[in-house]
């Protein structure tokens, strides 16, 4: 687990910020993918959420498609939650985080870059596997484009939000469940406007104002949350 | 006075219960925030006195 | 830097000595507290017993006067806090992040008194005691946005520590408390449309709203008493080993 962050991007000034963002991202998917669990453990449980639902409420086909779109999103949202605790962790306790924040490199892009890899191994995952829960949650087919739309472009938020979270409470022994009390009422916001989207798309009715609030919302996590996030693991490591 | 009596002033137009119900909650929260604070600076002065105390006899 | 900070006035730099804060807030306090004693009363009687009841809800629309008052004081304490916040991150001053910390939770408890009226008052209103009205979901969210703050505050030990990163976390929430707003009065007006609200009505006739703003300034004032309790509860922790404490303690 070698320090990718060199300083040789430095030198050449306006490509140096892409080849680190590069540089990250490459870095981040490659111990993602050394490291399978990861992966695969919020998938399951997205896969399990879902599935306590019909057991738990009601098999009735009728019913699980009025609820579906909230189901799904609610899954996709808790799931996301489970995995944010690992994005700083390992970096946090081989040092490697310590070397990024004292490096002269931008902090705000090395986030941004392992925000990025964070939600290609979770929201991103997590749409394309959507589809499968929506049949078995009796979503009408109408609602699929919907749902998968309202997930990509809302999953990065999520990434985004819970990443301030994870770097509040990285340093922290029980991070776990103190991410999810500060973060999830910040979810809401993403949770109504996807879903919305969701039973929209079923009853035939115009999207784009979702979209576009979805993105509006995304384009502002964008550009604020990296400063949190930085802020928050500046705090964090050196108090 | 938008009551003619007590008793119409207690039973507030058959919303009593309500009524009375939220200011009492009103009042034992306002206590609250107030009590809380000046216990604690009972305890936190007392504390200083201790530790005040033993400095002063290992000296 | 210093050069650049002159246009603050003179009593922001004094703000961040622990020591003339503790004592200006003591000079402070009774006034306060007198304040906030009688306009409460005067409110609590005039709202009880003098104010007209309402044409359409009777008598328990007297539980206005407990409940939009602490729905105010929840919102602006949590201004209050994340600005505070923001002051103790930027310029470094101690003081502030310990107005943060008292902030929470009075805030918290306010949030919690605007929620048990709202409920209560929506039993007779609405013939049950939870509706997901917009107001109330929003001030729900607001308290929980006040539960992860103290959580925050609770689970790291370095009171350094704990503070700045409770202010990011405020900071952060101030942000999103517009978008949350939005979102939730979107989201009731999809599912609930046209439902008799609590507090929009038309325009209040003056024996109305007056004992209200009687009542949200006397709510103001008995913020303000429990603010400087605390944050004189605070500085005191903080500067235990500052030799004016031990002097102050000395003299008791």
């Amino acid at each position: 687990m070698g320090i990718i962050v060199t300083n040789e991007s430095a030198n050449s000034e306006g490509s140096s910020v892409l080849s680190l963002f590069g540089a990250v991202l490459k870095r981040d998917l490659m111990l993602a993918y050394r490291k399978k669990s990861d992966l695969f453990n919020p998938l399951i449980f997205f896969l399990m959420v879902a599935t306590l639902f019909p057991l738990g409420v009601s098999p009735e086909p009728d019913f699980l498609a009025q609820i579906a779109p909230g189901v799904v999103w609610v899954a996709a949202l808790l799931a996301t939650l489970l995995s944010m605790e690992s994005v700083f962790k390992s970096d946090f306790e081989d040092g490697t985080l310590e070397q990024t924040l004292l490096s002269p490199q931008p902090l705000f892009v090395i986030v941004l870059a392992k925000v990025l890899a964070h939600w290609m191994m979770s929201g991103l995952p997590l749409t394309l596997l959507a589809p499968l829960l929506a049949v078995m949650l009796f979503l009408p087919a109408e609602g699929m484009s919907g749902l998968m739309l309202s997930l990509l472009i809302g999953t990065p938020t999520l990434s985004l939000v819970g990443a301030i979270g994870a770097a509040l409470t990285v340093g922290l022994r029980k991070g776990g469940v103190l991410i999810s009390l500060l973060v999830l009422p910040l979810y809401i916001p993403v949770l109504i406007f996807g879903t919305s989207a969701v039973q929209a798309a079923v009853t035939g009715l115009p999207l784009a104002g979702f979209f576009a609030l979805l993105g509006a919302i995304l384009a502002l996590g964008l550009v604020l949350a990296p400063l949190a996030i930085s802020a928050a693991l500046r705090i964090s490591v050196s108090g | 006075m938008s009551f003619d009596s007590f008793s119409d002033f207690i039973a507030m137009g058959g919303h009593g219960f309500y009524v009375w119900l939220s200011y009492a909650i009103a009042l034992v929260v306002v206590v609250i925030n107030i009590v809380n604070p000046a216990l604690q600076k009972k305890k936190i002065v007392s504390n200083l006195v201790r530790r005040l105390r033993r400095e002063n006899k290992s000296l | 830097m210093s050069e650049k900070k002159n246009w603050m006035p003179r009593w922001f730099y004094q703000l961040a000595s622990p020591r003339w804060s503790y004592e200006i807030m003591g000079k402070l306090l009774p006034g306060f507290a007198i304040a906030a004693f009688l306009l409460l009363i005067a409110g609590t009687v005039w709202a009880l017993l003098f104010a007209p009841s309402d044409y359409q809800q009777g008598n328990s629309f007297r539980i206005i006067y407990i409940h939009v008052p602490s729905a105010l004081l929840a919102q602006s304490c949590y201004m209050m806090m994340a600005i505070a916040g923001a002051i103790g991150l930027i310029w470094k001053m101690k003081v502030a992040d310990m107005v943060a910390k008292s902030c929470a939770p009075i805030g918290a408890t306010m949030a919690v008194l605007a929620l048990a009226t709202g409920a209560i008052w929506g039993k007779p209103t609405w013939g049950s005691w939870w509706v997901w009205d917009a107001r109330l979901t929003s001030m729900l969210i607001l308290l929980f946005l006040y539960l992860g703050v103290i959580a925050l505050y609770s689970a790291i030990e370095n009171e350094a520590m704990a503070a700045k990163s409770a202010a990011v976390l405020a900071l952060v929430g101030l942000v999103n408390i517009p978008i949350i707003k939005y979102s939730v009065d979107w989201w009731n007006t999809l599912h609930q449309p046209a439902t008799f609200k609590l507090t929009e009505r038309p325009a209040m006739a003056p024996e109305m709203w007056l004992p209200l703003l009687v009542m949200v300034i006397g709510f103001y004032c008995f913020f303000a008493v429990s603010l400087m309790m605390r944050t004189r509860n605070e500085i005191l922790v903080r500067e235990r080993r500052a030799s004016w404490v031990k002097e102050l303690v000395e003299k008791q």
